[in-house]
């Protein structure tokens, strides 16, 4: 037991320390979507089970639906895929199987050099070839790079907005206009969605498939805690091709639909990871429209104020403000022969969780902090301060630094012979690692 | 051997007669970091101008490359499959990626040794 015990206290989490991790969205996950989840109804209900003794889950998913396509401005939505990147491809599909349909062949997806990863890795799964379009100066999309990229081969173009910088698209409007006028759609990474609920959806933006991931926005747990779940919502235009079952109410009663012929099919088995589908609306009951914006409020608020903090002390390669994140960069530190990778340790020696550094791939040494909404100034302030005690130790006592974390059960991991010789086998024989051939 | 050409997307480019060498430059290795993994094309693939031929990944990231010139893969180097730490040790040099067989030349577009540094300089961008 105590084996346990002990490696449980290892572990760092959202429930007890603050976790700035850029990108990733480590909401809290409140206690009250647990209690929802596990009511019997919900927890002990079988996949195979009829539908007519199911139909409390499947008015929570008709439910939920709806208070999705009220937050993303749009039509219906699936609840099938299992994670943002699965959302990602599925909406991809849903676009090609619209092209295709219409009897054009659009073989090339527009994704920004700014994008998470999963952007041109989505695209390029669905056979696409995917297409760069750069940042301007100001860290948004150029719209004359985008204008020169733009041509009948483009099925979609995808875009997060606000950006991985933290920015808000401002010519979103234009770029819509732009994206639509040649046939192509315009797609929306949901990853940033908790900077906008209750403020402006991406529906109204001109946006035609959205993802939204539950374990970011919608507080269901995140990363090693648990499933993700990435609804897909479309515009109508698109929801010939959503994936089958879609969930009915027909004549007082809830039906899953198999009756979709231009369907691109099942995207997962069963029903999506139903356990989030609970937790995700039971947060979006206890918050209600109002607390939703109060969130993504709050959000940008942490994240403008934490950014004022660090000025100074970290380089700000944009102008402000930024809305729910903002990326910094170590390369004021880069003459004590410090990097971004020794900020982020000297956090972790510290008692942080460090932020996401080397991303976006645009900013040299990137730095890139999301402070979750729910923590408090004093959090913010400490954090800030430990930020400033690290950026000075760089200048003072760079040794110091390089040598970081000492005190954290294992300290500077050799990353590159973990690349070059992975040892993935463990040879209990010689109780020793053998190397991978 | 021919001056050295630049992409701003961190390649470069020696021409000699119809051969040209391809690899990345010295800011890009050190942005990338440890360099740990490439991913290069077949020999006698035929390649297009600003065309992706392959992935360099880092302990920090993975990046595409883009040709500089047109061309027909002639040869491939073998020895970063083993020692991927060659791009890092001397990327202008045994740190090679590929060599093209070349068509039409130099396309317009590239930077020469000046107008790169003044790149690196800017971050990049």
């Amino acid at each position: 037991m105590r084996h346990y015990s002990r490696l449980a206290s290892l572990n760092y989490s959202i429930s007890e320390n603050f976790y700035p991790l850029g990108s990733c969205t480590m909401k809290y996950n409140p206690v009250a979507n647990e209690a929802a989840a596990q009511l019997p109804g919900f927890a002990y209900l079988h996949p195979y089970q009829d539908q007519a003794t199911a139909q409390g889950a499947l008015e929570l998913m008709h439910l939920l639906e709806a208070a999705l396509c009220t937050v993303a401005g749009v039509d219906r939505v699936t609840l099938q895929p299992a994670a943002g990147a699965h959302g990602e491809w599925t909406a991809l599909r849903m676009i090609q199987a619209y092209h295709q349909a219409r009897g054009e062949r659009r073989d090339q997806v527009l994704v920004p050099d700014s994008a998470h990863g999963t952007n041109p890795a989505s695209a390029a799964l669905c056979g696409f070839q995917v297409v760069e379009v750069r940042s301007g100066a100001d860290g948004r999309i150029s719209v004359a790079d985008l204008e020169s990229k733009l041509n009948q081969r483009v099925a979609a173009l995808m875009l997060t907005n606000p950006n991985t910088l933290g920015l808000f698209e401002r010519e979103i409007l234009e770029v819509a206009e732009m994206v639509h006028a040649t046939g192509a759609k315009l797609y929306y990474d949901g990853a940033n969605l908790n900077a906008l609920m209750g403020i402006c959806r991406p529906g109204d933006m001109g946006f035609d498939a959205v993802h939204m991931n539950l374990h970011k926005t919608f507080t269901t747990p995140h990363g090693g805690g648990g499933p993700g779940a990435g609804p897909v919502g479309v515009k109508s235009d698109l929801e010939p091709f959503l994936p089958k079952p879609t969930i009915e109410r027909r004549n007082g009663h809830f039906e899953l639909d198999e009756e979709r012929p231009h369907s691109i099919g099942r995207v997962r088995s069963f029903y999506g990871n139903f356990g989030m589908l609970v937790r995700a609306y039971t947060y979006i009951l206890a918050m209600g429209g109002d607390g939703l914006a109060q969130a993504s409020e709050d959000a940008v608020l942490a994240a403008n104020y934490l950014r004022s903090r660090l000025q100074g002390v970290l380089d700000l390669p944009h102008d402000g403000p930024c809305m729910h994140e903002f990326v910094a960069s170590a390369r004021n530190l880069a003459e004590h022969g410090v990097k971004a990778l020794d900020v982020a340790k000297g956090l972790l020696e510290r008692g942080y969780y460090a932020p996401t550094v080397y991303f976006p791939l645009i900013v040299p040494e990137a730095v890139m902090v999301e402070p979750t909404e729910t923590e408090s100034k004093a959090t913010l302030d400490a954090f800030a301060d430990t930020v400033k005690e690290v950026a000075d130790l760089a200048r003072t006592d760079p040794q110091r630094l390089h040598a970081e974390p000492v005190s954290l059960p294992v300290g500077r991991l050799d990353e590159v012979a973990a690349a070059r010789r992975p040892v993935l086998r463990w040879n209990a024989a010689s109780e020793s690692p053998t190397e991978a051939p | 051997m021919g001056d050295r050409r630049y992409t701003e997307t961190h390649e470069w480019v020696e021409v000699a007669g119809e051969v040209a060498t391809v690899g990345i430059t010295d800011f890009a290795q050190s942005q990338l970091g440890d360099v740990v993994f490439l991913e290069l094309p077949r020999q006698g693939r035929k390649l297009g101008a600003g065309e992706s031929f392959g992935v360099i990944e880092s302990v920090k990231a993975a990046s595409d490359l883009y040709a500089p010139v047109a061309g027909t893969v002639l040869e491939v180097n073998e020895r970063l499959a083993a020692n991927p730490e060659l791009v890092n040790k001397d990327p202008l040099g045994e740190g090679w990626l590929i060599k093209v067989q070349t068509e039409g030349g130099l396309p317009d577009g590239l930077l020469d040794q000046a107008a790169y540094q003044k790149l690196a300089e800017s971050g990049g961008h």
